[in-house]
């Protein structure tokens, strides 16, 4: 049986819930504006994560700084298929990383895919029980638990970071007087990226789509460099959609994917009815006999 | 004589008319309409009133079931119906998982006007693309003791044994008080 809605309806968050709850075994495939995600997991734990069809052991190490272009390239001639496990293990026997570098290496590559995939606000998904990931993948089983804990603090941040930061379809530019000692601001090499695209013909959206970050990290970043009084927002809001926000800043997520207010639930058992016991019994008897 | 009721509610187009059909010895008394072109693409006519369903006992206890309006403006009718109810069944669409958030909506507003019994029916239990009733139960965060019943509403059994189940926790009820 096959789940299947949308992250609209059913967030991710409230997915891998289900997931760990019902121990499940199988994959989540979800198809949104910002590509395709899958998930793969074994008695509730999730085990691979692919976004638009990355997760290859080689490309992981590469882009963690855990291998050189040319080694790989030795080891992959030696390679008759492409399959993650023998080329791990030739890249170990070769000496060029350990075990360690390659079970880190996939962990965080399965972190950074649900943790980018908890930020989308929609898309198409579907449960496939008993789906295996694809045989030639190395998986590490991580609990569902830390991921969720760090997806509620994103998300969290995230609808701090829209508050600040509202549109996407604005220009940056280098303020001339920057406020604070420049010596003393330390950049990443993501935030260097995106000071690399930073010009008033760019949108923010745009240098998130040239820089491969997802909308939180571009936020994040953003709001980093205007804070240093490095960088300032020119232009004026286009109001079309941003490229790398699907919808509008919708609030902050209570964690369920359901709107705060209503009615609160008793959480309690509830209360007799106001009828006799000896009513419910015959009602009981007649109905079992229709 | 006794009368006692019990309350069909759900989202739109969970089926809470073809449940009450399905049970009731009477025709079912409803207003259908024709509906709105942001409706219609789900079915063609909707309760605009209530539905009502009658199950006679004996000469002395009749069993009355009301379904709740399916469409959102007509919610205010909801604590109406509620108001002296036996019990009540939320019955949701297994298929159509955007109508969850709505269904745990209504759950609250009606246990927010009584801690009176109820379960949840997960209907269209016989399609294919049907949620089972325990990925639906964690979904709605609902407490342990909370029934959730695999649910056909066009199916006689099915629906007798969702009343059975309601009439079972009503029953469990007096035993907690």
């Amino acid at each position: 049986m096959a789940l299947k809605g949308r992250l609209r309806d059913i967030s991710l968050n409230q997915l891998l819930n289900l997931v760990k709850l019902a121990r499940k075994t199988g994959a989540l495939t979800i198809e949104g504006e910002q590509g395709r995600v899958e998930l793969y997991f074994k008695e509730g734990k999730v085990v691979h994560a692919s976004l638009n069809g990355d997760g290859d052991l080689a490309r992981l190490l590469l882009k963690f700084g855990r291998l050189q272009e040319q080694q790989l390239r030795a080891v992959l001639q030696q390679l008759s298929a492409p399959d993650d496990k023998e080329l791990g293990l030739r890249l170990i026997n070769a000496g060029y990383v350990s075990k360690n570098d390659i079970l880190r290496a996939i962990r965080r590559h399965t972190m950074d895919v649900v943790l980018t995939a908890l930020a989308w606000e929609d898309g198409k998904f579907h449960f496939e029980p008993n789906k295996a990931p694809p045989p030639e993948r190395i998986v590490v089983p991580i609990n569902l638990d830390s991921i969720v804990r760090e997806g509620d603090q994103r998300q969290k941040e995230l609808a701090t970071l829209r508050e600040e930061l509202p549109d996407l379809n604005v220009a940056l530019r280098f303020t001339e007087n920057p406020s604070t000692n420049l010596s003393k601001i330390k950049l990443s090499r993501d935030e260097w990226r995106v000071i690399s695209f930073i010009n008033p013909r760019n949108t923010i959206a745009q240098i998130a789509k040239y820089s491969g970050l997802d909308e939180f990290q571009i936020r994040r970043i953003v709001l980093k460099l205007m804070r240093n009084g490095l960088v300032e927002v020119v232009g004026r809001p286009t109001g079309r959609a941003p490229a790398v926000s699907s919808a509008a800043p919708q609030g902050v997520s209570t964690g369920t994917g359901l709107p705060a207010g209503g009615g609160a639930p008793s959480g309690h058992r509830p209360k007799a009815p106001a009828v006799e016991k000896s009513v419910v019994r015959r009602l009981i008897k007649f109905i079992r006999g229709l | 004589m006794q009368t006692v009721k019990m309350v069909v509610t759900g989202p739109f187009a969970a089926g809470k008319t073809e449940f009450i059909q399905t049970i009731s010895e009477i025709a079912v008394v409803s207003t259908e309409r024709q509906i709105s072109d942001f409706t219609r693409t789900v079915k063609s006519s909707t309760t605009v009133a209530m539905d009502f369903g009658r199950i006679t006992v004996d000469d002395d206890l009749v069993l009355y079931l009301f379904g709740t309006p399916g469409q959102k403006r007509f919610d205010f009718m909801w604590e109406i119906l509620a108001e002296g109810m036996l019990g009540f069944i939320v019955l949701i669409d297994s298929t159509r998982s955007e109508t969850f958030r709505e269904a745990k909506q209504i759950i609250d507003i009606f246990r927010s006007y009584s801690d009176t019994p109820f379960v949840v029916a997960a209907n269209k239990q016989d399609l294919e693309d049907a949620w089972p009733p325990e990925d639906i139960r964690i979904v709605l965060e609902l407490e342990p003791w909370v029934k959730v019943l695999p649910c056909v509403a066009k199916d006689k059994e099915s629906v007798k044994t969702v009343l059975l189940e309601l009439l079972y926790t009503i029953l469990e009820s007096y035993d907690h008080n």
